[in-house]
């Protein structure tokens, strides 16, 4: 079998990877399980982040760089990030190239305010930005299908990797409308999104990243970083089956978050923050929103105030949102406050890279929200579709310039790969078993985590892992669930998004590091790595 | 409420199809066609309406938000997304079965994989530069917002799979790369245009109303019908 690049997942992460190797003629197969049409990626709505400063605000990529690492509290890796924010405009005007409709004032684009940065920065299409960056990516896939650079298997799951003496070699793979099972030769790069379905029905994601890829690859020996960095996205609001974002770009374009207090609304964010007020970095938003909900002097029940936006801005920027709201909750956020409550939206932690996007196993990489980089303890809103795309480039370009600078690499995955890879047992959904887990799960990390929590938590993982009938699959989902529980309570301190109550401190001494978690022999390891050094620019 | 769901299954694609109830209850009035499908699946052990053990239900779902178009399928002889169907809007039984214009795979699972080949066909992609301004970006936008449910191809009376007419599924993304190239590339996809869609389309509009993202059909064909229609004026 030819050796060709295996791409796991075909969201934005997969398809930059894809066009960034096509461009270098490289051929690549993306596999997914349902085609990119239905990636988590369409879903998002407020924009991609890019220093492009149109707006006359004097904004530059320093000043992207230095909120990203704020933003993140100071753990992202600042080589990487200074590679993501000097890179955004690029990748923008790439979008722009490939006819993404973004806002736009005649030829200039228009951008927004986004959380936890001060200067407008943030590029969007109405509230249906990650449909519009898909779509044209999508097509510019497709381009490159017909040159026969990319092959797309788009009902296909990620079944196991296959190595030989530690490194990989290609993938198993199962196509989910044969039953089929296919080994491919080839380097993998990892691109299979965040693993939302251990937290099923409380995240804004889809059903479709059950986290079994990530799991998978956990139980075989890749390390994972920073799991305990969950991020609860402030403004949700629960539908049937799972949690609705009202996306941010409704604070950026002036809501305002308030809660009943003494008969009166009070609007606590601008009091607390006169600064960014309600666009406050997201970790903070959600905490307060906790807080004041538990305040027995509030009304229990925090509300957004859209109803003075102009019908411009309804009309404009905000028309899908008003639909969806209309649609699915029957509230008009013209005309009515709209009740929100915090929910999972991000998973900042995941797959250990480097800089190059290299995972510590040779010849696997990671990008997009299914590894660990660019946000560190909380992600900047519009800074995951960037990083998403950048990180998929960047995967794409390490591969490409090994393969290129070192002649006879690719052929030398050309014999099939050595051994029957180790797919796990029981890969059948379990949605009963599946529940426990989530349910173990959201008690133990919560917004505010407490040490009895997250040792109970971890007390009752081990528990189920020690049950009898407990196939490698569930095994793979249970250990990666106490990967996160192990590395939350190991981190004696708050940070971004892991808020403890024990220890509401941040402690830089002790903990300014990435946290790492492997599993060995089936044993959960974690440990800290220090974060690289900003490197001298030439 | 309580529905009775009715679904057309079958375990592979050349099996004969067999009728299986499940009796689904729930005080959520948002439940959705979705809602009650997952549910289903997670009950142990799962019984069918008259107690006999039945297999998990094969369908496919992403957003549960109506913008991915996975879960399009036939809901009381109509093409809907499951997670846009509200259970409280049906009668006491509600009839799944799978789009007819595709093979089936199991149960409510098809394989969409012609729609998507139709795209490759009329070489939907940017070839150089895409145009992008202000006065454009609308119908850009309108455009790119087809989410490749299939839904318009189950009521068009002219789509067949595998046929040679593409349907509103290949229209819409095509009025993007109308409204965006120039040049050579735009003659041959006006060509391309022409004889995959608007030479086939009957203008009934029957796809009109039944497009689960509500896209502006008359809107896109106005537009991509003038595009390749000036061209075939300025030949003669
Ligand atoms: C509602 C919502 C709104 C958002 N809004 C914004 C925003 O405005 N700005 C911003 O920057 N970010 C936003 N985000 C976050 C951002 O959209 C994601 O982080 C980003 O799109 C992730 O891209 P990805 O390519 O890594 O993963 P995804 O798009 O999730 O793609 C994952 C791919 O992997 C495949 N896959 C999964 N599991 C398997 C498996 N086992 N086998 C094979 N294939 C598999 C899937 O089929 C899919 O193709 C939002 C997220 C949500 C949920
Ligand atoms: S107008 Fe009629 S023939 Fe044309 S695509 Fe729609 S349903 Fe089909
Ligand atoms: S035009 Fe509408 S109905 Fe047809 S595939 Fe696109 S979104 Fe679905
Ligand atoms: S699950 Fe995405 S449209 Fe229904």
């Amino acid at each position: 079998m030819k050796a060709m690049v295996n791409i796991i997942g075909a969201g934005l992460a997969g398809l930059s990877a894809a066009v960034t190797l096509a461009k270098a003629g490289i051929g690549c197969r993306l596999f997914s399980r349902q085609s990119s049409e239905r990636a988590q990626s369409v879903m998002a709505e407020g924009g991609i982040n890019a220093a492009l400063d149109t707006m006359g605000e004097g904004d530059t990529t320093a000043e992207h760089f230095s909120d990203t690492m704020k933003g993140g509290v100071y753990l992202a890796d600042p080589n990487a990030v200074r590679g993501l924010t000097e890179g955004a405009p690029d990748i923008v005007r790439e979008f722009v190239r490939l006819g993404v409709p973004f806002q736009m004032k005649g030829e200039t684009l228009v951008l927004r305010n986004f959380g936890g940065q001060k200067k407008k920065r943030t590029a969007y299409a109405k509230s249906s930005t990650g449909k519009m960056l898909m779509s044209a990516l999508i097509d510019e896939c497709r381009k490159y299908e017909a040159r026969g650079l990319v092959m797309r298997f788009p009902h296909h799951d990620f079944l196991s990797l296959v190595t030989e003496g530690g490194a990989v070699t290609g993938c198993a793979i199962g196509d989910t409308f044969t039953g089929d099972r296919l080994v491919f030769s080839g380097p993998v790069i990892l691109s299979a999104g965040g693993p939302a379905g251990l937290f099923s029905g409380h995240t804004t994601g889809t059903t479709q990243n059950t986290g079994d890829a990530a799991a998978t690859a956990f139980f075989h020996g890749v390390r994972f970083a920073n799991l305990e960095f969950i991020q609860y996205h402030p403004t949700t609001v629960g539908i049937s089956g799972k949690r609705m974002l009202i996306s941010e770009a409704a604070r950026g374009e002036g809501g305002r978050l308030f809660i009943e207090r003494n008969g009166r609304p009070w609007y606590f964010m601008e009091e607390k923050y006169p600064e960014l007020k309600n666009l406050m970095p997201r970790d903070v938003v959600s905490r307060e929103i906790y807080a004041v909900c538990r305040d027995p002097e509030c009304g229990g029940q925090a509300y957004l105030d859209m109803t003075h936006l102009s019908d411009d801005t309804w009309r404009g920027k905000l028309s899908d949102l008003r639909e969806e709201c209309i649609h699915f909750l029957g509230i008009d956020p013209a005309a009515e406050h709209l009740p929100v409550e915090p929910g999972i939206h991000y998973f900042m932690g995941g797959i250990w890279v480097d800089e190059r996007h290299r995972t510590n196993i040779k010849n696997l990489l990671a990008a997009g929200e299914c590894a660990c980089q660019y946000h560190g303890a909380n992600r900047l809103g519009g800074n995951s579709l960037l990083g998403a795309v950048y990180g998929g480039k960047t995967a794409a370009e390490t591969l490409s310039r090994e393969i290129l600078s070192a002649p006879g690499y690719m052929e030398g995955f050309e014999h099939a790969p050595a051994g029957e890879p180790t797919v796990l047992s029981g890969n059948e959904r379990d949605p009963a078993f599946e529940r426990r887990l989530t349910d173990i799960l959201m008690e133990g990390l919560g917004i505010v985590r407490s040490e009895e929590g997250m040792r109970l938590c971890i007390e009752r993982i081990e528990a189920l892992l020690k049950e009898d009938g407990m196939s490698d699959r569930m095994k793979a989902r249970a250990s990666l669930g106490l990967a996160m529980a192990k590395s939350a309570i190991m981190r004696r301190e708050s940070r971004g998004s892991h808020f403890r109550r024990d220890c509401p401190e941040r402690d830089d001494e002790n903990y300014k590091k990435t946290s790492t978690a492997e599993c060995i022999d089936g044993r959960v390891i974690t440990g800290y790595l220090d974060i690289p050094p900003l490197r001298e620019t030439v | 409420m309580k529905r009775i769901i009715e679904i057309e299954r079958r375990a592979a694609p050349g099996d004969a199809p067999y009728i299986q109830s499940f009796i689904y209850e729930t005080e959520d009035e948002s439940a959705t066609v979705a809602t009650a499908l997952s549910e289903i699946n997670a009950r142990v052990p799962l019984l069918d309406a008259g107690g006999e053990a039945a297999e998990p239900i094969r369908w496919e779902s992403s957003c549960l938000q109506k913008k991915c178009g996975a879960c399009a399928m036939v809901i009381d002889g109509r093409p809907a997304l499951a997670c846009d169907t509200r259970l409280s809007e049906r009668g006491e039984v509600v009839r799944l079965s799978p789009l007819k214009k595709f093979p089936v795979v199991a149960d409510l699972i098809v394989d969409r994989s012609k729609m998507m080949e139709a795209l490759m066909t009329l070489r939907v992609w940017i070839e150089e530069d895409g145009r992008s301004h202000e006065k454009i970006n609308e119908d850009v936008y309108e455009a790119a917002r087809c989410i490749q449910c299939g839904c318009c191809l189950e009521v068009c009376p002219n789509f067949k799979s595998g046929g040679s007419f593409y349907g509103m599924a290949g229209m819409s993304p095509m009025a993007r790369i109308l409204s965006q190239t120039k040049g050579g590339a735009l003659d041959e996809r006006r060509k391309l245009y022409n004889k995959y869609i608007f030479e086939g389309c009957g203008k009934s509009l029957a796809c009109r109303n039944i497009c689960p993202a509500g896209l502006d059909i008359d809107r896109l064909l106005a537009r991509s019908n003038a595009v390749s229609l000036w061209k075939r004026l300025m030949r003669r």
